[in-house]
């Protein structure tokens, strides 16, 4: 296994460019115009060049009917660079020891595996070496599932977590007493009472950058786009796209929670 | 830090239900076991009881009071912890806490002053100044006596405990629902449990009863009364062969089943719970107790009153720890297993101090005894007709024989 702390990526430029005569022009607008302008339109020039949605920025408020957020990860794309986990802490001051997205790396024979996760993957995955012959090697990024039926939200007694409309689940900090009831009811491992806060916190998918049109921080950062971000009420949506027409897998499907994060190329050895 | 074996999700590594949460079952178990007891002579008239009944009442009041205390001690924002019962979520079965405790403590509270009723009177007659105001208040200011009201009593009492034992075991069947409804831990997500947890807390709730019953006898200086003591038993060894069973046969089935959890959770049990189950909750708290109370039931006859007294108290006391050890393995052992099916982490130690420390908990599991003293000073708790009478300061302020309604 390649050691990559060295080469951790940071956030890289869109693989992917849009229309050049389009960029260029908006480029040189960005150049001429205020700064407000040239900000808002590098995120178009962003939004255009990635198969994530956006929700309208600018034209009024968010409207929670208009979407249903989904989150795709396909396995095999994965570098284990932990750009993601990082962009998560930054992005939302996860506390140190407690993850809202981690980094799993299965090293896989065929009588025995070995899986780790240091630290989550924020710093990457030094090399491994392991007692037996490895036939396959993969990571897998995990984070909540925001399950349509999902028992965190079922648990607590307060209905300090809840789940929105357009299929985030969130947890009110100021309603939440910090029971870890729901900490216990996540079949992943998602949840966690932050030593600062003292409630159960999670991914919320950056709900605050996604109703502002903007991705989720660890899809950002993503520098090999393992990690898709999509609208289900979007038709033409790739990500939609995607989930309806590929052999798509979830985790623990037998607890029946009905999780909105995708898998592509699932191995038998994730749980 | 804990050592993990094995991988475990990076949130699975810290223990969120500690100490106090084994503490909350282990009391509320006190609870429904002692009324359990209570009941056996109120509701279902086993005369043997008779010496033991008030005692059982009281005790299962005492710790009814401190119940909740463990839950507000644990909680990341305990100012809070109203809201349970203010705002309740009912998809939430712990939402259903403020209503059970609430509803059981109003049926208790109730049946301790149906039964120490003409107690309350009696005391209030004989006392003077303070406490004679005082119990003119537990007695709300009523003073009938006659045969009528106390036959109105007697039925309240049997209506009220008809309703609080459900309501008992409801209480704490919803303890072990809580657990094993949790289908993310395949430790503790099995129909069993609130079974498990209500025979365990009948076995808690009868031993304690059995080790107080000799503790005021000694403090009376008389003997436990023997049939008494051999109904205990005997209830105790019933309860604990049943208890025993169903712990058991949740682990059979599960290494029979060969179940998907079981290579995890044989590696939980042999390792990290080597000492707190096998050897604690099965052999030292299990398999002893169950000889002992077995050589006092199936050798009642023979026995001598110390010898009785002591194998059976010695029985108690393993089953006390028996108990406290399988609610342990439950609630640590359950967070000692990461959801990822495929790791471990060291066992837990609670820390000594603080929130929710070893000393906290002691003084948790006294406080019951220290209410239960002042209950006793209060209104005592020795069954009703062995109260010494005429007692009182002033013979002459007792009611006269026949008068049913008493101006204080």
């Amino acid at each position: 296994m390649p050691d990559t702390r060295h080469r951790l990526p940071v956030v890289q430029p869109d693989a992917e460019p849009g229309t050049p005569g389009r960029r260029q022009f908006l480029a040189s607008a960005a150049r001429l115009s205020t700064g407000a302008l040239a900000f808002f339109a590098f995120e178009r020039a962003e939004a255009g060049s990635n198969p994530a949605p956006a929700a309208k920025r600018s034209s009024g408020e968010y409207n929670w009917d208009e979407h249903r957020w989904t989150y795709l990860i396909d396995t095999t794309k994965c570098i284990g660079c932990g750009s993601c986990v990082r962009a998560c802490k930054a992005e939302n001051g996860v506390p140190d020891g407690f993850y809202r997205t981690w980094v799993e790396r299965y090293v896989v024979g065929t009588e025995k595996s070995f899986v780790d996760s240091p630290e989550g993957g924020l710093n990457g995955f030094p090399s491994v070496q392991v007692d037996f012959h490895a036939s396959k090697a993969f990571f897998v990024p995990k984070m909540c599932n925001h399950c349509a039926a999902t028992p965190c939200t079922q648990v607590c007694p307060v209905g300090a977590s809840y789940r929105t409309k357009d299929g985030v689940v969130l947890v009110d900090g100021k309603r939440c007493i910090g029971c870890a009831y729901c900490v216990q009811a996540c079949p992943f491992g998602s949840r966690f009472l932050s030593p600062v806060t003292h409630t159960a916190e999670k991914c919320t998918w950056c709900y605050h950058r996604i109703t502002k049109g903007l991705r989720p921080a660890c899809v950002e950062v993503c520098p090999t786009q393992t990690r898709l971000f999509g609208d289900m009420k979007r038709e033409d949506d790739p990500v939609r796209k995607i989930i309806e027409t590929e052999r798509v897998e979830i985790l623990q499907a037998h607890l029946l929670t009905e999780p909105q994060c995708y898998y592509l190329h699932l191995d038998k050895e994730v749980r | 830090m804990p050592e993990i074996t094995g991988f475990s999700f990076p949130n699975d590594i810290h223990v969120w239900w500690s100490l106090m949460i084994v503490m909350y079952p282990y009391i509320t178990g006190f609870v429904a076991g002692a009324f359990i007891v209570t009941s056996l002579y109120h509701l279902f008239g086993r005369k043997e009881f008779k010496p033991i009944a008030r005692l059982a009442m009281a005790t299962s009041f005492a710790f009814l009071l401190v119940a909740a205390l463990p839950l507000q001690l644990h909680l990341g924002h305990p100012e809070r912890g109203p809201m349970v019962m203010v705002t309740p979520h009912f998809t939430s079965a712990m939402a259903g806490f403020g209503i059970l405790y609430s509803g059981y403590l109003v049926v208790l509270l109730l049946e301790v002053w149906f039964v120490w009723r003409s107690e309350i009177i009696a005391r209030a007659r004989r006392s003077r100044g303070f406490m004679r105001g005082l119990y003119k208040a537990l007695a709300l200011w009523t003073y009938d006596t006659s045969p009528e009201a106390l036959e109105i009593d007697h039925k309240a009492i049997t209506l009220l405990a008809g309703i609080g034992l459900p309501m008992a075991c409801m209480l704490h069947g919803y303890v072990g629902f809580i657990f094993g409804a949790i289908k993310a831990n395949p430790w503790w997500s099995t129909p069993l449990m609130p079974v498990i947890f209500l025979m365990s807390a009948a076995v808690s709730g009868i031993a304690l009863l059995i080790v107080l019953f000799q503790a005021v006898s000694k403090l009376n200086r008389r003997q436990a009364d023997q049939a008494c003591v051999s109904a205990l038993a005997r209830w105790l060894w019933f309860f604990l062969i049943i208890t025993i069973t169903l712990e058991l046969l949740e682990i059979v089935v599960m290494a029979y089943e060969r179940s998907e959890p079981w290579i995890i959770i044989s590696e939980l049990i042999t390792t990290r719970l080597q000492f707190s189950y096998v050897t604690m909750q099965m052999i030292v708290g299990g398999l002893i107790p169950l000889i002992l109370l077995g050589v006092v039931v199936l050798m009642n006859r023979y026995l001598h009153p110390r010898v009785r007294n002591a194998l059976s108290t010695s029985a108690a006391v393993l089953c006390l720890f028996q108990v406290f050890s399988m609610r342990w393995n439950i609630v640590i052992g359950g967070q000692l297993l990461s959801k990822s099916l495929r790791g471990l982490r060291s066992p837990y130690e609670p820390e000594v101090f603080g929130r929710e420390g070893i000393i906290a908990a002691i003084a948790l599991f006294l406080a019951p005894f220290v209410i239960l003293f002042v209950f006793d000073r209060l209104l005592g708790t020795q069954p009703a007709e062995e109260e010494p009478a005429g007692h009182g300061d002033e013979p002459g302020s007792r009611a006269p024989a026949g008068t049913s309604t008493v101006t204080l």
